[in-house]
């Protein structure tokens, strides 16, 4: 996916800068987190980076296909077809076994009857939960609730994996056994963005971008903004405030400011 | 990076919903909240319940008019003699030619004085004399003259009616019915076989086997009229009656005029009983009463409309987080909209599914009681159903209008 100058205004008055124009590049196979406090821009990017939400200005690109000429209606099609969504409150159908939920992803894709419930299955093993197929979510523990919303999101076979907050509702415990899930989704292959406000699920990923009051920067761990030449993905901030995120940023990639709000 | 750029064809394969994912998203949906979806469906069943039993029962009710009042029914006329209610000292109330002066109305085709004659109690009919070892059998027997006869349109299976000679002669001839030839044995008239009434002969001059008025004549010994008032004397007060068969039409004139041509000394000695009038009955069918209660049907299907409305729109509100989700699988707005109304239109289709049921019950019921039979039209039986399902259809638009408008992104935050 790639962000060329992408932003987003709530008209006025007076106009809410939700999201201000911004670069950033994610490769495919890439674990990026987004991270920032609540308030930041996070979920406008959520919105505009998952479809949800048309961007006012610049171009989106996600696999190549430029996203701002898209009708609504393709772009809801792009938005099932090519992301997964996870969300920080699962969003399972109760009355739902476990199958019944992963195949509800494959319903609006013309995905014929008799292959959605293979793929579930399949995609529900892929997450660890081969025994819980019939399960309703009611009787499923948080973390393997989770796992169902990607086992979901999985099925769809998306080329990004969006995750909004995925241990915001979890224990410790079960935040872990998601990370790691997500850790090896990342290693086989997947490309995985997670927005979170919670840096140990950043410290998972392979990059972190920082979002705060609607500026998207990138922060490089110590080593990095020498060695990593400003390529794709280098963020553009406004000018004016360039400096503040970057000052934190050599430290140990931990931006203790952010974590105030929260 | 190479830029696709949309137009040059589809990049990507629009989302679907077909038909069959809807029905069962739909079914799913009403099966979340059972108890809540019966509920909802409640107004309808009361509704399309109360539409097809008040249609069954006027349908119901008017096939009982229409089997009262059919062609025969509505050329046919009787006289009653009610002179001994007038006036105690009164003679019989027919004259003696009575058959001859209602003949001179117009529109008449034929009538005839009958009655049942009374024997004595060890009195009965055989195929041969008394003492012949023949056993009696009881069956009626009828004077009736010429014209009475024919009024029945009888049809013969042999033989001929006897006419007016025979009665003017009060000859002892008789016409019997198939049934009671074959109880006396009688299968032929080729030996000229008589029947016995008491002691008395009579030579029988046909069998009828079928009549369209009168069906007694069928089961009786039927005598010319002047024979049996010679042997067995008048008619008791009130046993006598006249039945005129009609041309078409004519048979309220002919009610108005026959006591008068009968007895015009004494019009008040007879009594004539025009058929129904069917526009008075037709009128009685599609009173007031009925519209009322279509009314009320109507509001009935109003209210259960408004519930499902209601009741799909706190749906609509408290699923929001579905609906974000299902949006985010990539449902187009127009599958929201879809899924809710399949749904509500499901709830108002099995709605009416019930209420027909229960209101075809509701007619059979009351038929069994009044020992009528029950009368459904088949199109209200479909159409009822399709009623539901139009309710629910449109109960469910604004609800699925409104779910097709909730913004994914603000409805995931729920």
């Amino acid at each position: 996916m790639e962000f060329r100058g992408v932003g987003l205004t709530y008209p006025g008055p007076p106009p809410v800068h939700a999201l201000r124009p911004c670069e950033l590049s994610v490769d495919v196979g890439e674990f990026v987190a987004v991270v920032g406090p609540s308030g930041s821009g996070k979920s406008t990017f959520l919105n505009v980076a998952g479809l949800l939400d048309a961007p006012t200005e610049g171009t989106y690109l996600l696999d190549g296909i430029d996203t701002a000429a898209l009708s609504d209606a393709d772009r809801t099609a792009l938005r099932g077809r090519r992301i997964g969504f996870v969300f920080q409150a699962f969003h399972l159908m109760p009355h739902r076994s476990a199958t019944e939920n992963v195949m509800l992803s494959m319903v609006y894709s013309a995905v014929p009857r008799a292959e959605r419930r293979t793929r579930a299955r399949d995609a529900l093993r892929r997450v660890g939960l081969a025994h819980r197929f019939d399960a309703l979510p009611g009787r499923l523990s948080g973390g393997e609730r989770q796992r169902v919303a990607i086992a979901r999101a999985l099925a769809g076979r998306p080329s990004l994996l969006l995750c909004d907050e995925p241990t915001g509702n979890l224990d410790s415990g079960n935040a872990d056994t998601v990370l790691a899930l997500l850790g090896e989704l990342h290693a086989s292959g997947m490309t995985v963005v997670v927005i979170t406000h919670d840096r140990d699920v950043a410290a998972r990923a392979g990059r972190t971008v920082t979002i705060r009051d609607g500026i998207l920067s990138e922060e490089r761990a110590a080593d990095a903004p020498g060695a990593d030449a400003p390529g794709d993905g280098i963020p553009r901030a406004d000018a004016p405030r360039d400096g503040t995120p970057q000052a934190d940023a050599p430290r140990d990639g931990v931006h203790r400011p952010e974590r105030d709000p929260a | 990076m190479r830029i696709i750029r949309p137009r040059s064809g589809r990049v990507v394969e629009p989302s679907r919903l077909a038909a069959r994912d809807a029905l069962s998203e739909a079914v799913a949906g009403m099966l979340q909240r059972p108890g809540r979806s019966v509920l909802t469906a409640l107004g309808t069943v009361l509704g399309v319940g109360t539409f097809v039993a008040i249609l069954g029962l006027t349908a119901t009710t008017s096939s009982r008019i229409d089997s009262r009042f059919n062609l025969l029914t509505a050329t046919e006329v009787t006289v009653e003699d009610i002179a001994r209610e007038q006036n105690e000292f009164a003679g019989p109330g027919f004259p003696a030619d009575a058959d001859a002066r209602i003949q001179r109305l117009g529109g008449v085709r034929d009538a005839g004085v009958y009655w049942t004659v009374r024997l004595g109690p060890d009195v009965t009919v055989r195929a041969a004399p008394v003492g012949d070892g023949a056993d009696g059998v009881p069956v009626d027997v009828v004077a009736a003259s010429p014209g009475a006869l024919r009024a029945a349109v009888p049809r013969l299976a042999q033989g001929r009616l006897y006419d007016e000679f025979a009665s003017s002669k009060a000859q002892p001839v008789a016409v019997i019915g198939a049934t009671v030839a074959a109880r006396l044995g009688i299968t032929t008239l080729e030996t000229r076989p008589a029947v016995f009434i008491g002691d008395e002969p009579f030579v029988v001059a046909g069998i009828v086997d079928d009549v369209e008025r009168r069906p007694d004549v069928l089961m009786s010994v039927s005598v010319p009229r002047t024979t049996a008032e010679r042997m067995w004397g008048p008619p008791g007060a009130g046993e006598a009656r006249m039945l005129v068969a009609t041309e078409t039409g004519a048979a309220r004139q002919i009610a108005d005029e026959a006591p008068v041509a009968l007895r015009p000394d004494h019009p008040e000695y007879l009594k004539a009983v025009p058929p129904p009038d069917p526009r008075t009955l037709r009128a009685g069918v599609t009173g007031d009463l009925d519209q009322l209660f279509l009314l009320l049907a109507g509001i009935c299907l109003v209210i259960g409309a408004v519930g499902i409305a209601n009741t799909t729109l706190v749906a609509v509100l408290e699923r929001t987080g579905e609906i974000g989700l299902r949006r985010a699988l990539g449902a187009r707005g127009r599958h929201i909209t879809v899924q809710f109304l399949t749904e509500s239109g499901a709830l108002g289709a099995v709605g009416g599914l019930v209420g027909t049921a229960m209101g075809v019950c509701t007619v059979i019921g009351v038929a069994l009681v009044r020992d009528w039979t029950p009368v459904v039209h088949p199109t209200v039986v479909v159409a009822a159903p399709v009623i539901g399902l139009a309710t629910g259809v449109v109960a469910g638009l604004y609800p699925a209008w409104r779910a097709s408008r909730i913004e994914p992104a603000e409805a995931l935050r729920h």
